[in-house]
């Protein structure tokens, strides 16, 4: 009987947690609903439209998944991919990153195996959400080895939720990004983990983190030129350890190797410009090295001085003059165009115009880092400023990441996304240390007023006490306004996001939502149509030309062979497409035989209003094609370099393919009322020449709302 | 094309080495028709002919077998055949169904023809008379003429077939009326006396024809009636004892019409309706059970949001569009699925056994289906199924791997050729399954999640650091 109480007590007692318990507890229960967080908000576009692939490049992927969960991992590897680039088609094994495609199946088989019966399709559409689920974790235990636990949750939140990332990460964009920033996040923190701890085994997993990224995205090039400037960054700075030797050369050397196994990536690891800093780093940190050493050896500091003098003027030179004669024999290739525009943007426009034509290759408005960032514009410096005051091995690291993410940021749209970690890590640290220094404030403030009499614990509480007894009298009421005014901040920036995913990132752009007269929601789900009709009613082997956009999705959707796609590998053949859709009918109809095309697409916005179409898009393909064929001039499509399509348009605009595909038989419609018929809504005009005539072509298929357009290319004439 | 001439030579063949081999051997003639009417309907691209044949036996013993000739083209497209033997006078009739059973005459002229023998209720006295009804229905049956046409023409096919009844019987007296869908008729094949009043055309009366006697005509007459076609479906009908019944359905659509040539206009399509595609169609609709729930429509690319659904207590209507119009030739693919409540359509039989009680067919109003697979996916666990269908299919078991399955569940295959709608009608499955299998899967979940937490819990008590 009387053991009874005590052991009830001891029970209750047992189910009580201690503080650390507690503090763990709330850490992995705010992880949790963070990574659920992470999840669902990105899952907008499965709830208003439903479970599909979206936009351009993620189609591809897709079609490379089916194939690789089909035919295997030999096969896919292997695959010579005779549905694009007719006639060269292309090597899809050795020209694709296999990362995401292998994720895939593998999460597939994972699920399979253990019995839920899902198809490939949900898989490759919930992959980004799960790898954005994933790199929230990544983000915390990143911020927390450069900060403290607490900037790691609150960076978990903040990417959790960011514009930036989730406009590459909603469910359904199954694209190399989704995985990629993951990696490159996982890379990055497993490195810094190595920096910090001297560990072969984190170096390793850098190693393995990177070998990941490389295979996932070409952004890996990002990584391979970060690390090397950060170390030179730590050598110049006088912070090289022999933590930092084992981290960068075990990573460089094991993340080299394993990089060249991606057939996509190979010997460019060892002679591609892009990969010379890494390798010159790694030379540079051996003669550190060596001169450690050598200065070890040496007690004489003079003899020392004209020893260093001497190694690092040869060194210098001997790298100057390997890399001078590895560029001119062609050991060493040149930068790539892409790498360059990314330095100078304004290289692309004036030299590559197929990478300017790409609209998420423009360089960034203020506007989309408003949206993409929100608050973090503004906590991103405060944050710095919080790096620079705490400088250690890591928050250099960030502080590089930061700045130079932000830079390429600025130079393209598209590379917000991998700045996007970087700005939630460092805003996080500034959220984290103001509303953790505003609390101490509040905190200790309480402590002086209730516990008068008890003994302060902590030596730092005690201080801080002392130091707050002779503060200002107004400090707690502004800490605690300071407070709100911070969780105001943080909820507005989670109401932004929430509205930007919902309004903004959540659209698969194959099925146009607009809203009718009655504001009901109105579907235009004609890219389906098309591609549907594509796969059912024409014969299997028949070669379809479009603009390089839709390439990957007519071979997707539509299962038919491609002139041109989104892997815009040959200049030459894409400028072809370009010249035979800005030339005449009867000239383009030569190029069109040559190709062996049976039916040309065109992608027309007249009817609905639908801006992104090919008219617009086609002073690009005059450009692309001009670039390559002097015949097409721009300046003939154009009216005092203005472009126009009604009537005071250039002759040659009226009479060219595209004009005549997009327009034929337009003359007749009725899209507006009160307006002409043959008013474009699009362009928001009266179509300059109504009665178009094809002779070569003809209409095989238009979809609803007149957005896709099939011709058939018909058999050439007997000559007797 | 060549295909679609040689058969016709062969029937052409066929016809003459009837003519000639009248006189050879043939079945006991016993039976004498003493007036035979034929009322074929062409109105759509199912064929539906009524027979009404009145049967004397004129033998001296008693006979029960009524035996039917066709030739070989129509037992190829012949979807069923059905025989009523027909009771009492004038209005009140009641009419008792018969079975009927193809047969091989040995005995009969050496040519293609084949036999359906229709076994009678009551075998028939010498000198007794019976009326019997006979409903035969044909499927790819009409011939496109032209076999191609464009967007703006309308679509004309030729039915072949004989004025005469082909028989194994003298028939005394015969009539033939043909329905076409419009009063379009190009061209007919006249036999005197033949007459054609509106959408009507009446062959006969004839007279005394001698058994085998044959005449052959065509018929070349519009019809634009949608010929859709479903040239497989897959039907898969899942049973969870916890309350739900899914039916999958994959559809492999075709417009087996005149085929389409040339352009397909869009604005001649919206704007000039009446005269543009009168033989294309673009709705279909499909009669679901009552309470039907989660009805998708989708394809292999995704959702098509073109489908409008109608509920009420007694029937589900759902409209559904394909992505483009079907034209001639035309194919299109898609899903439908909806889930249907267990207690409407599983039962318990008295012998401890549960029994899926179902439509066989297919809900899409008006479909031929070239080949109609019914998978019936019964729940982990259940043993010994047996299927009871109306008329005869064929059927094997397979297995199926659907979620948290560990030994997969059993899957009972029903196929059927040459599917028309009249053959709807309910089937059954019977099966036995123990409740308790029910409980499995949670179990397993619960078990696993248990594991997982026990792991959870070793792995932060246990130290597992080399280093101490």
């Amino acid at each position: 009987m009387a053991t009874m109480p005590a052991s009830a007590s001891d029970l209750l007692k047992s189910f009580k947690l201690k503080t650390k318990q507690q503090e763990l507890l709330i850490r992995v229960s705010i992880l949790c609903l963070v990574y659920i967080l992470a999840f669902i908000t990105r899952l907008f576009s499965v709830l208003r439209y439903e479970s599909m692939i979206h936009e351009f490049d993620p189609y591809f992927n897709y079609r490379t998944t089916l194939y690789l969960t089909e035919n295997g991992f030999y096969d896919f590897w292997n695959w010579f991919d005779y549905e694009s680039w007719y006639p060269l088609g292309r090597i899809v094994g050795g020209t694709l990153y296999p990362g995401l495609m292998v994720t895939a199946v593998l999460i597939y088989r994972i699920l399979r195996f253990l019995r839920f019966a899902v198809h490939i399709r949900e898989v490759c559409v919930l992959t980004a959400p799960f790898f954005a689920s994933n790199t929230t974790l990544v983000a915390y235990f990143f911020g927390k080895e450069i900060w403290d636990s607490g900037a790691g949750l609150v960076a978990a939140i903040l990417i959790a939720v960011c514009p930036g990332y989730i406009s590459r990460s909603v469910a359904g964009s199954y694209d190399n990004e989704g995985v990629a920033i993951f990696a490159l996040l996982f890379t990055f923190y497993v490195f810094v983990k190595a920096v910090n701890t001297g560990s072969l085994a984190w170096s390793l997993a850098s190693a393995f983190g990177y070998f990941y990224m490389v295979s996932a995205w070409g952004g890996y090039v990002f990584i391979i030129n970060l690390i090397p400037l950060y170390v030179l960054v730590l050598l110049i700075t006088g912070r090289y350890s022999m933590r930092l030797y084992v981290a960068y050369n075990c990573m460089y050397i094991l993340g080299m190797l394993l990089a060249m196994q991606i057939r996509f990536v190979g010997f460019q690891h060892v002679q591609s410009g892009e990969h010379m800093a890494a390798m010159g780093v790694f030379f540079l940190m051996q003669v550190f090295y060596f001169l450690d050493w050598v200065k070890h050896m040496l007690s004489d500091t003079k003899l020392f001085q004209a020893f260093l003098r001497i190694t690092v003027t040869s060194a210098v030179a001997v790298g100057g003059i390997a890399l001078g004669l590895g560029m001119v024999s062609g050991y060493i290739s040149p930068w790539t165009g892409r790498f360059y525009s990314l330095l100078d943007p304004t290289y692309a426009k004036d030299h590559i115009p197929i990478i300017a034509s790409v609209s998420e290759h423009q360089p960034t408005a203020w506007s989309s880092f408003m949206f993409d960032f929100h608050i973090l514009l503004f906590l991103f410096p405060a944050g710095l400023y919080f790096c620079f005051k705490r400088l250690s091995d890591a928050t250099i690291f960030i502080v590089m990441y930061g700045l130079t993410s932000m830079y390429f940021a600025g130079v393209m749209v598209r590379l917000i996304l991998v700045a996007t970690p970087a700005v939630c890590l460092i805003s996080a640290i500034a959220v984290s240390t103001t509303v953790k220094n505003l609390t101490v404030l509040l905190r200790s403030k309480n402590k002086v007023v209730q516990t008068g009499s008890t003994k302060g614990s902590g030596g730092s509480k005690s201080s801080s006490k002392a130091l707050l007894d002779q503060s200002q009298p107004f400090q707690k009421n502004g800490a605690i306004a300071l407070l709100f005014g911070a969780f105001y901040l943080l909820s507005r920036y989670a109401t932004h996001c929430t509205w930007v995913t919902s309004e903004a990132y959540s659209s698969p752009s194959i099925v146009l939502a607009a809203r009718g007269a009655h504001g009901n929601r109105v579907i235009f789900d004609d890219y389906r149509e098309a591609y549907f009709w594509l796969r059912q009613n024409t014969p299997q082997d028949a070669k379809v030309m479009s603009w390089w956009d839709y390439g990957y999705q007519i071979t997707a959707m539509g299962n038919r062979t491609v002139i041109v796609d989104n892997n815009t590998w040959n200049n030459t053949h894409i400028a072809t497409v370009g010249r035979a859709m800005s030339s005449y009918e009867d000239e383009a109809i030569e190029i069109i035989r040559s190709l062996d095309v049976d039916y040309v697409l065109v992608v027309f916005g007249g009817v609905t209003g639908y801006s992104s179409d090919d008219i617009n898009k086609f002073l690009w393909m005059v450009r692309i094609g001009g670039g390559v064929f002097p015949v097409i001039k721009e300046p003939d499509y154009l009216v005092n370099g203005e472009y126009r399509v009604d009537k005071g348009a250039a002759p040659k605009m009226l009479n060219c393919l595209m004009y005549k595909l997009c327009y034929y038989r337009f003359g007749e419609m009725m899209t507006e009322y009160g307006k002409p018929p043959g008013y474009d809504r699009a362009r928001g005009v009266e179509i300059g020449n109504k009665d178009v005539k094809l002779e070569h072509l003809e209409e095989a298929f238009t979809t609803s709302n007149w957005i896709v357009r099939i011709y058939r290319v018909k058999p050439a004439n007997n000559r007797w | 094309m060549e295909a679609r001439i040689r058969a016709r030579v062969n029937l052409a063949l066929t016809f003459f080495a009837l003519l000639f081999f009248v006189a050879g051997s043939s079945p006991p003639r016993q039976f004498v028709i003493s007036n035979a009417e034929r009322r074929i309907d062409l109105s759509s691209h199912i064929i539906n002919v009524h027979l009404t044949l009145k049967v004397e036996n004129a033998g001296t013993r008693p006979a029960s077998e009524v035996v039917l000739a066709l030739t070989p083209t129509e037992v190829d497209h012949l979807a069923m055949v059905d025989a009523s033997a027909i009771k009492g006078k004038r209005k009140k009739t009641t009419s008792l169904r018969l079975e009927v059973k193809p047969t091989e005459l040995p005995d009969a002229p050496p040519i293609d023809t084949k036999y359906f023998t229709i076994y009678l209720a009551n075998p028939l006295n010498s000198g007794e008379s019976t009326t019997l009804e006979v409903l035969y229905v044909f499927t790819h049956f009409l011939e496109p003429f032209p076999a191609e046409i464009a967007q703006s023409e309308s679509q004309l096919v030729f039915y072949h077939d004989t004025a005469l009844i082909l028989s194994s019987y003298h028939i005394k007296q015969q009539t033939t009326f043909i329905k076409t869908p419009s009063t379009k008729v190009e061209s007919f094949i006249r036999m005197e006396p033949t007459n054609r009043v509106g959408t009507e055309i009446k062959y006969g009366p004839y007279e005394d024809r001698p058994p085998y006697s044959i005449s052959p005509i065509h018929v070349h007459f519009e019809n634009n009636s949608p010929f859709a076609v479903v040239e497989e479906l897959v039907q898969e009908i899942e049973i969870s004892h916890w309350g739900n019944i899914q039916v999958t359905e994959h559809y492999k659509l075709i417009h087996a019409g005149a085929r389409h040539k040339g352009v397909f206009s869009r604005v001649d399509y919206q704007s000039r309706q009446s005269s543009n595609g009168a033989s294309s169609f673009r709705y279909l609709l499909a009669r679901l059970p009552p309470r039907v729930h989660s009805v998708y429509y989708r394809d292999e690319i995704g959702n098509i949001s073109s489908s409008h659904l109608r509920t009420d207590s007694l029937k589900s209507e759902l409209q559904i569009e394909p992505r483009y119009p079907l034209f001639g030739g035309w194919k299109a693919t898609f899903v439908i699925g909806y889930g249907l409540p267990l207690q409407d359509f599983l039962f318990e039989s008295s012998d401890d056994k549960r029994y899926l009680n179902f439509t066989f067919g297919c809900p899409l109003i008006g479909m031929v289906v070239d080949k109609l697979t019914i998978k019936v996916v019964l729940p982990e666990g259940s043993t010994d199924p047996s299927p009871v269908v109306p008329f005869p299919v064929e059927h094997h078991l397979e297995a199926k791997y659907s979620s948290l399955d560990v030994v997969g569940r059993t899957v009972v295959v029903l196929e059927k050729k040459n599917f028309v709608p009249m053959h709807n009608s309910h089937f059954q499955v019977y099966y036995s399954f123990k409740p308790i299998f029910m409980l499995a899967e949670s179990l397993m979940l619960a078990s696993a999640f248990f594991m997982l937490f026990v792991a959870c819990v070793a792995y932060i008590h246990i130290d597992l650091s080399i280093r101490k």
